[in-house]
Parts: C-alpha cells; structure tokens; sequence
C-alpha cells in the first residue's frame, strides 16, 4: 500500500509522488500542491478532520478523503 | 478631462488585494451588477493628474480555471474586449509571503495580453518570515512593472497610480506558450470570434460552456473543434499548471532569497494550538458567538429606540405639518413607518458586519470554517456554511450573499435552503413582545431569567430547525457532484480598520437599497389594504360607530379608537384576515393576529406595528407598554379569559421561528439561484412546517 498524505502524523514531512483523482489534483496543483513539492503536516482538526498541512510556504487545510489522494514517495 | 481609465484588480484571497482597493479608491465606490450574473461588481473611482480612473475589484480567485460562482466572473469580464469597461491595464495584487502560489495567477492574467503591473502586499510579514525579494530581480524575471504596496499604511500608493497612469509596457512575451498544448485549435477559435490573443482563444475552448456572452451556436461551434481536434480539458490543465510552476519556480531562484525561520508563523503556529484545541477551540468560538450576539443585541438596542423614535416624530411632524389627505396619510402611516422598518435594521447589520469583517480580516474565520467542516458535514454541509449561518442571526438576505464562495452547487443550494430557518434581527421584536406576555419574569436556578432562556430556546429552534432542514435535503437531492474542501489558513494578522469600516458602510448601504425597495412597496400596499375597504361598510365607519355604542363621546380617543378599530375589521386587510380564520383558528388565533400574519407575510416586524393598529391604540402614544397592556387586556370571545394564554403565546412564536414570512429573502433566494423552483419551495416548507409545530404547540399547551 502506497502511503498518502493521509497517514502522516504531525510534523512528519513527505515528497508528493502522484495523484488517484484527476478532478481534485487540479485544484490541488492551483494551490501549490505539485509532483515534488515537500508537504508537512501540521495539526488536524478537533474531530480529526480536516488536517492542516504546510506546503511551498504556507498553510493548507484540506479534508482526510482528499490527503488519501496524494500520494507520497 | 481626458477618456476614463478602466484598471481591474485580481488576486488571490488574502493577497490584500481589498486593501489596494481601499486605498486607491476610498469611500468612492459602488456597488453594480456584472451583465448576465447576479454577482455584484464593486468599482471606484479616483482622479490622478487629472485622468478620472475607474477601478474594478473582481472577486479573489487563484487560477483563472474556476471553481465558484464568485471566480467565473474573472475570466468572462477579463476576456470580454467588447465591454465597455474593459480595462486598459490589470493590477496583479500578490501576497509577498506567499510568492510563488500567487504567481501562478499573475502568469496567466499576464498571458492574457493587457499591460499587468504586478502589486506586492505583506512585504513586511514576507521580511519576517526570513524572506527577502529582489524587485529589480523580479521585473525583469517576470517581465512585468513591479510596486510594492502597504497596505496598512498605504505606503507605495503613490507609485501605483503614477504606474495605471504609465503607458509603457514591456513588450508582450507570453509566459507559457499554450500552442504547445493545442496547436491546431487555437488559430481556429481566434479566427471565428476575431481575438487577438492565443490563450484567451485557448480559454475559450478551456471554458466554453461557463462563459456567459457565447451563444449556443458559438458554443456548439468550439465544443465540434475540441472533439475534431482532440482537445482534452483536463490534461492540458494539468500540463499548463505544472509547467507554469516549474518557469515560476526556477525564476523565483533569481528573485527570492531565504535567511532564518521568521516569526509571524511562529505567532500562527502558536495562536493556532491554542484557537484549533480540541476544547479551547471550540470553547474560544462560543465564547466569540457569544460576544457577537450580546453585541449585536445589546449595543445596538439604543440606536434603534432612536430611529424609532426618530421616525415616530417624523410620522407625526407630518401629520401636523401637511394639510389632511390621502397623500398625508400615505406619507405618515405607510411610507414613513415603512422606510423606519428598514432603517431600524441598520445597527445590527452594521454591528454584524463589523464583527464579520474583524473575524475574516484577522484570519480567525478560516479556523471557524476549519473546525466546523467535519461537524456540518454531517448534514449535508460544508465548513463554509457557518459564515451564512451565523449572518443570518442578522439578516438572512446578507447570509444568502455570503454563499457565493461556497464551490459546491449542493452544498450552496443547501445552504441558502437553509439560512432563513435561524432567527434574524426581524423576529427579535415579536419574540420580545410575546415573551413579555406570556413568560413570567422570573428567575430559574437563581441566575437564569425565564425570559432569556425562552429567547435562547427560540433561537435554538432556529438553529436545529436549519440543521434538520439540512439532513433532509441531503437525503432529497442526489446530486453527483464533487464536493471539496481545499482552504488556505492565512497567517493571522490585525485586522485594518479603514477595511472594516469600509466593509460595514457598503454592506449597510447594499442592505438599505436591496431589502429597502421591497419593503417600501410592500408596506404601500399593506397601507392601502388596511386604509381602504368594499362597499358602504367602510365608508360609513363614523356614524355605524355611533350607532352602535352611543355612550362614547364623539372627538374621544376611545371614540376614535373604536373608529378605527371597526374601519379596519371592515378593510380589505381585515375581510382577508378574516377569510382565513377558520384555516388558523385550530392553532388558537382569531381574525386579528390573521391579518398580522398576513402583513407580516412580507416581512416580520410587521407584526408588531399591525397588532399595535389591530388593537386600536392610538398612533400617538405607540410605546410598548401601551401595546403589552391592550394585548393583556385582550379577552378571547368565546371564553371570557385572557385571549394571549400561555399556549398561543408559544404557538406564535413557533410560528415565527419557522414560518418563511420575508420577500426580501424570497427575492435574494431567486436572484441567487436564478430559479423560481427554490424559493416556492422554501415558502411552503417552512411556512407548511410553522403551520404544524404551531399547530401541535397549541393543542398540547392548551
């Protein structure tokens, strides 16, 4: 199993690989959010979603099903 | 005076691109509206060297590929060379902190064609983080006019409209070249609709069917090219996104460079462990609510006692003043009255909007939005529908606006859907009148007043009211749709007040003209409903008074009370009123509160200034007591007892909380989703839904 920005535990850091969804990698990559850019996770929300996560600079909230589809290398 | 410049100012949210607006322009704007979408058009105007410049902001956007309502406004006005205010040159606000995720929109903003000057904000937080620019280094790079603006202290301003005013401009290079993508169908579609640019003819393939100015056949015409010449949307997205990022980011490496982590994100870091803890976080946010709604009550109670005041004085200095008449009376009872229900609402939506703008200003409301998403998920909503939700405590018509920027068209459906159910400013003074009749005023556990906690209760029912609503539309509408949460967490910063002020001044005023309209005609016509009657009956009210009660002196107040009293049983008001007496008699009300829920159709507080009428009390001495002390003296006919028990008290006030009685909202809700579908929905919902919590509330209370 591939591990997505998903399993990352705060403070852990992960190199973006790919994407599994065509629609929402599109707006990812509008947000800075491309193959080889660093991403760190920062905190997540009180509920454990959505998560926080730092990218190119600054941060980026996004929800747990769309972290699953980034993958990381 | 020379030809009027037109300038468009574009941006990402929270580039501080509002700041360079504000600064440029002033209290000098307006609001209009743009061709073909409801969506409103904020410009300003200013003069520089004597050249009248006329500044357009449209809506933050990152890309010029949207994704909302608000950013499909971008590209339509930005590629329309026909329109009239088509700009001569665009302003590119970028966040300079944020450097390389703000470039990307300026690189295609830029390929459009027309001169762009590229604006940097935040220079300042951009130092602190560690971050230093060379501007030299990113003009040339980008081959742009780069200025660097204040936007706290307005500093660089000066520059920026010696720059609008500049006419040299670099020679136009395209950034990204799209022919690599779709060599073949670009010269087509430029060819067919007479464009001189490549990527506005890319985007016209890109975009055909969310542009507003092509017509069928135009848009038939391209949708054939695309499939002639292969044409795939989302792959060439792709590509052109990654390929704009990599020329961004080796050219950054020229421009930026890095020393030591900085500060401001530390502060971020820190404020956010403590605003997103899993208690203190939602504790602070209660609290925030909490100070708001006491804010919005409380404080802006005396203001309002003013206006009333104020217009109650007018009333009457234009009954003394002007000679007798229909005119008079039309002016006095209907016009003056009427306008004094718009402007009442003033304070609270300037309070509202006062507190709004600080929360979205500071970077707080992302964090809201943040912690509420898992939570109003669950009722088929989205993180972002707290921001209408808790505007509609104010004003539904404002909250209804504020979906705009929600991407997903279910989750924004649901929303407005939705936002009439919480108790806006407009139910607070039937709740206070009918509270004060039938809850006691006394105290529970010592510190909790009755009275209160029934208000909170109401508002409550709102709330809930609004969240069930939610779950079953989510369960009606089966939508495919996307739905995506993907948000930037600004660094949180001091709110500008010249922002906030600016903010609350022109929410004010939309207010005032939008719901001010409607409301002005509608209470015209409840005056003439309420004035004139059919037939001899009305007429006759003087001497069939007379008749009828001997005893009470012509001239006397209480003569011409019950004058007034009997014309308005006898008026078309009153027949309607009591035409559907027998449909609300089984939630306990009489033909009376009938022609209140009738005017208050239109809007709410009618309620009070009808039953006020209703009850004859005297338009000079309408203070509220007067009012409270009729209704309790009120008996009901077929009882002998006080007609407003306990129980139809409660009734009434179920029935405001989810009866759908607003046309000002009715309109919004139509203008927003251009369909008459949502608001008839909307009107027989809850109005269906009022009729049968109130009904059930009466047979079980009484």
């Amino acid at each position: 199993m591939e591990r997505s920005a998903a399993d990352l535990v705060p403070g852990q850091k992960g190199m973006v690989k790919d994407f599994t969804d065509e629609y929402i990698s599109l707006k990812l990559m509008e947000m800075g959010v491309l193959p080889g850019t660093e991403i760190v996770m920062k905190f997540a929300a009180p509920l454990g979603d959505p998560i926080c996560v730092d990218v190119s600079g600054y941060a980026l909230s996004l929800r747990v099903e769309e972290a699953k589809t980034i993958i990381l290398s | 005076m020379s030809r009027t410049i037109n300038v468009a100012l574009v941006g990402n949210p929270n580039a501080g691109k509002t700041s360079v607006f504000n600064l440029l322009t002033g209290m000098n704007q307006k609001v209009g509206n743009f061709p073909g979408v409801t969506m409103d058009k904020v410009s300003g105007l200013y003069s520089y060297n004597n050249s009248p410049i006329n500044v357009l902001d449209l809506p933050g956007t990152y890309s010029i590929y949207p994704r909302s309502m608000d950013e499909r406004v971008v590209f339509d006005f930005l590629s329309d060379e026909n329109a009239h205010d088509f700009p001569d040159t665009i302003i590119a606000v970028a966040d300079a902190s944020n450097l390389e995720r703000n470039l990307l929109l300026f690189s295609e903003i830029k390929d459009l064609g027309q001169p762009t000057i590229l604006v940097l904000t935040m220079l300042d937080i951009a130092n602190k983080q560690g971050l230093n620019i060379d501007i030299s280094a990113l003009e040339k790079e980008f081959n742009t006019t780069v200025i660097t603006v204040n936007g706290r202290n307005g500093e660089g301003l000066e520059d920026l409209k010696k720059a609008i005013l500049d006419t040299k401009h670099p020679e136009h290079v395209p950034f990204y070249d799209v022919n690599d993508l779709s060599p073949e169908i670009i010269p087509i579609i430029k060819d067919k609709f007479e464009l001189r640019n490549d990527y506005i003819a890319y985007q016209y393939a890109q975009q055909t069917y969310s542009k507003s100015f092509l017509s069928i056949d135009e848009k038939q015409f391209i949708a054939d090219a695309k499939v002639k010449y292969n044409f795939c949307d989302r792959q060439f997205q792709t590509t052109e996104t990654v390929e704009r990022y990599k020329i961004i980011r080796k050219k950054l490496q020229e421009v930026v460079i890095r020393s030591q982590e900085g500060v401001v994100k530390n502060r971020t870091s820190k404020l956010d462990k403590i605003l997103t803890h899993k208690i203190y976080g939602y504790l602070i946010f209660m609290a925030v609510l909490l100070l708001m709604f006491q804010t919005i009550f409380e404080w802006a109670n005396p203001f309002m006692d003013w206006i009333d005041m104020g217009f109650a004085e007018l009333s009457g200095l234009a009954n003394d003043l002007l000679p007798p008449g229909v005119l008079t009376d039309l002016l006095a009872e209907g016009i003056i009255p009427g306008l004094g229900g718009v402007v009442i609402f003033i304070p609270q939506i300037a309070l509202l909007f006062c507190f709004i703008a600080i929360l979205e200003e500071s970077g707080y409301m992302a964090r809201v939005v943040f912690l509420t998403d898992k939570i109003m998920r669950k009722f088929g909503l989205n993180g972002k529908s707290i921001v209408p939700l808790i505007s509609g405590v104010a004003c539904a018509i404002p909250a209804i606006m504020a979906t705009r920027n929600i991407e997903s068209w279910k989750d924004r459906i649901i929303t407005i859907f939705v936002t009439p159910f919480m108790s806006c400013s407009a139910r607070l003074p039937v709740y206070a009148i009918l509270i004060s009749l039938v809850i006691p005023e006394k105290h529970v556990l010592g510190i909790f007043n009755l009275q209160g906690l029934t208000l909170m209760f109401l508002y409550l029912l709102g709330f809930f009211g609004a969240i069930f609503s939610a779950l079953i539309m989510q369960k009606i509408l089966k939508v495919k749709e996307r739905s995506y949460f993907i948000m930037e967490l600004p660094v949180y910063r001091w709110p500008k007040w010249r922002n906030v002020w600016i903010t609350i001044f022109s929410k004010s005023r939309t207010f005032v003209f939008e719901a001010g309209k409607i409301i002005l005609a509608i209470s015209i016509i409840l005056w003439v409903l309420a004035s004139y009657g059919p037939g001899d009956k009305f007429d006759q009210a003087t001497t069939t008074v007379q008749a009828e009660q001997p005893s009470l002196a012509v001239d006397s107040q209480a003569f011409e009370n019950a004058v007034s009293a009997y014309k308005l049983e006898n008026s078309y008001a009153g027949i309607l009123g009591k035409s559907i007496e027998p449909a609300i008699a089984p939630l306990g009300y009489d033909w009376k509160i009938g022609i209140a829920l009738i005017t208050s159709f239109a809007a709410r507080e009618v309620f009070v200034g009808t039953i006020a009428t209703i009850y004859s009390v005297g338009a000079d001495e309408e203070s509220e007591t007067t009012i409270k002390e009729k209704l309790r003296a009120e008996i009901n006919p077929h009882t002998g007892d006080p007609m407003y028990t306990f129980a139809l008290g409660m009734s009434l006030m179920v029935f405001y909380a989810f009866a759908m009685q607003c046309m000002s909202t009715l309109a919004v809700v139509y203008r927003e989703t251009k369909s008459y579908k949502w608001p008839l929905l909307q009107l027989f919902y809850m109005s269906g839904l009022a009729y049968l919590s109130a009904l059930v509330v009466y047979q079980v209370l009484k």
